[in-house]
């Protein structure tokens, strides 16, 4: 159909189950019927598309994009890596949204309760698009732990959440990145609810070559988007 | 080299600064949200809102639903449809459930045209929430379109029981036309979502 080919399935064996008890919000949330299969069409192969014009000139950088009067505490911290597909092939041109805690632990959003406190010069969003070879990079701070209801003195592992686009609605993908020796992880249900054998893709690896001396600590994140399916669809 | 791929997490509670700030008054810019149309766009204006309820039937207040969808002519704004340019249409929408008081998703966007293959009209949907931990897909087709939705071959993979859930009822007011479309979490009239 129009010279396009699909996209490989939704990998089941690599994402979480739709409901999984543990994460208690997830209870009466997620959908009970099994999913619909459903042949990609246009509609499918299509999808939104953001590039280097839909950026701002700070939105890369979490340590200077919030500042009002001074720098933001905590850990400057360099967030890089490559959005691939399952071929291995760089995803370009892709926008990549994130949004995290500050050092603190406290989200700037106005539902988040927790007695921690905010940073005037940290707004903790940010933005910017994969470069040719899928490379990506951000500047922030390395966000806290932070406690919630899910069940008695639950805390959330350090995360940057995640939210990629790829060449089309199908490759539509929110994820979460943690960080290597977190302690909190394995107490975690969200990132316990992803198969066992896929959960060490969701932590970034320090990196000492990412590492900018005397400013941030470089970690290394790729993400794999899901690739085009081997032989051509249908009409 | 063949890779897998990373799981998805649920966008969780705080999404709104980062994917829907000016909706919710945060002081960053958002790429999109549910003001899909500029003065020029081209075609029928039209709303599209409703409610994500949970599987004890209350609105869900931290939900988002990403809207994709063809302009007035049938085409999508993607180098992977031929036949050229929309522009001043994007065709991308997003609404976060958090910002109105019956915690409805409200979208302004035009009715979109048939794509010119064999699907009838629709709006595809993505919806992310709290405590949903891969993100689900589904479609919104149109009360008065039936000829066209009974030839689509989407709903016709449905369940006939089921087809209805994907249906937005239409009315039109002083405000204007308005498809509503509840979106059903769980339950007896739960949503079909598709494995896209």
């Amino acid at each position: 159909m129009l010279g396009s080919e699909a996209y490989k399935p939704r990998d089941w064996a690599s994402h979480p189950p739709l409901v999984y008890p543990a994460y208690k919000s997830t209870v009466l949330r997620g959908p009970s019927k099994p999913l619909v299969p459903l042949k990609q069409r246009l509609s499918e192969l299509t999808g939104p598309v953001y590039g280097q014009e839909s950026l701002g000139p700070l939105d890369h950088d979490l340590t200077r994009n919030g500042a009002k009067d001074g720098e933001p505490l905590g850990e400057r911290i360099v967030v890089t890596g490559r959005v691939l597909d399952e071929d291995g092939r760089a995803v370009p041109d892709t926008l990549i949204e994130i949004w995290q805690a500050n050092a603190a632990g406290r989200y700037i959003h106005e539902a988040d309760r927790h007695d921690a406190p905010l940073d005037p010069n940290f707004f903790g969003g940010g933005r910017c698009v994969s470069d040719r070879e899928g490379r990506y990079r951000f500047h922030s701070i390395r966000p806290g732990a932070y406690p919630w209801g899910n069940h008695p003195n639950a805390w959330r592992p350090n995360h940057i959440h995640f939210s990629l686009f790829g060449p089309s609605l199908a490759t539509r993908l929110v994820t979460q990145m943690y960080f290597p020796g977190d302690p909190l992880l394995d107490l975690d249900p969200i990132y316990l609810a992803v198969p066992a054998g896929a959960r060490q893709r969701l932590i970034a690896d320090f990196s000492r070559d990412a590492t900018e001396p005397g400013f941030a600590l470089g970690y290394l994140f790729d993400i794999v988007l899901r690739g085009r399916a081997a032989t051509p669809m249908e009409g | 080299m063949a890779l897998k791929q990373t799981p998805s997490q649920t966008v969780g509670p705080y999404f709104a600064y980062g994917l829907t700030p000016e909706q919710y008054g945060y002081p960053h810019r958002s790429i999109a949200g549910p003001g899909m149309v500029r003065p020029e766009t081209a075609g029928e204006r039209i709303r599209f809102e409703g409610r994500v309820l949970d599987g004890a039937g209350e609105a869900i207040p931290d939900a988002m639903i990403e809207l994709w969808q063809a302009d007035a002519a049938g085409r999508y704004a993607h180098p992977a449809d031929p036949r050229g340019a929309n522009a001043p249409f994007s065709g991308f929408g997003r609404a976060g459930t958090g910002s109105d008081p019956e915690n409805r998703f409200v979208f302004e966007t035009v009715k979109p045209g048939a794509t010119g293959d064999d699907q009838a009209p629709h709006l595809n949907l993505i919806v992310f929430m709290r405590g949903l931990l891969s993100h689900v897909y589904t479609r919104a087709y149109f009360a008065d379109e039936a000829e066209a939705n009974a030839a689509d071959p989407v709903l016709a993979g449905v369940p006939q029981e089921r087809r209805g859930t994907l249906v937005a009822a239409r009315e039109e007011g002083p405000e204007g036309v308005v498809y509503r479309f509840d979106i059903h979490m769980q339950g007896a009239r739960e949503t079909v979502f598709f494995d896209v």
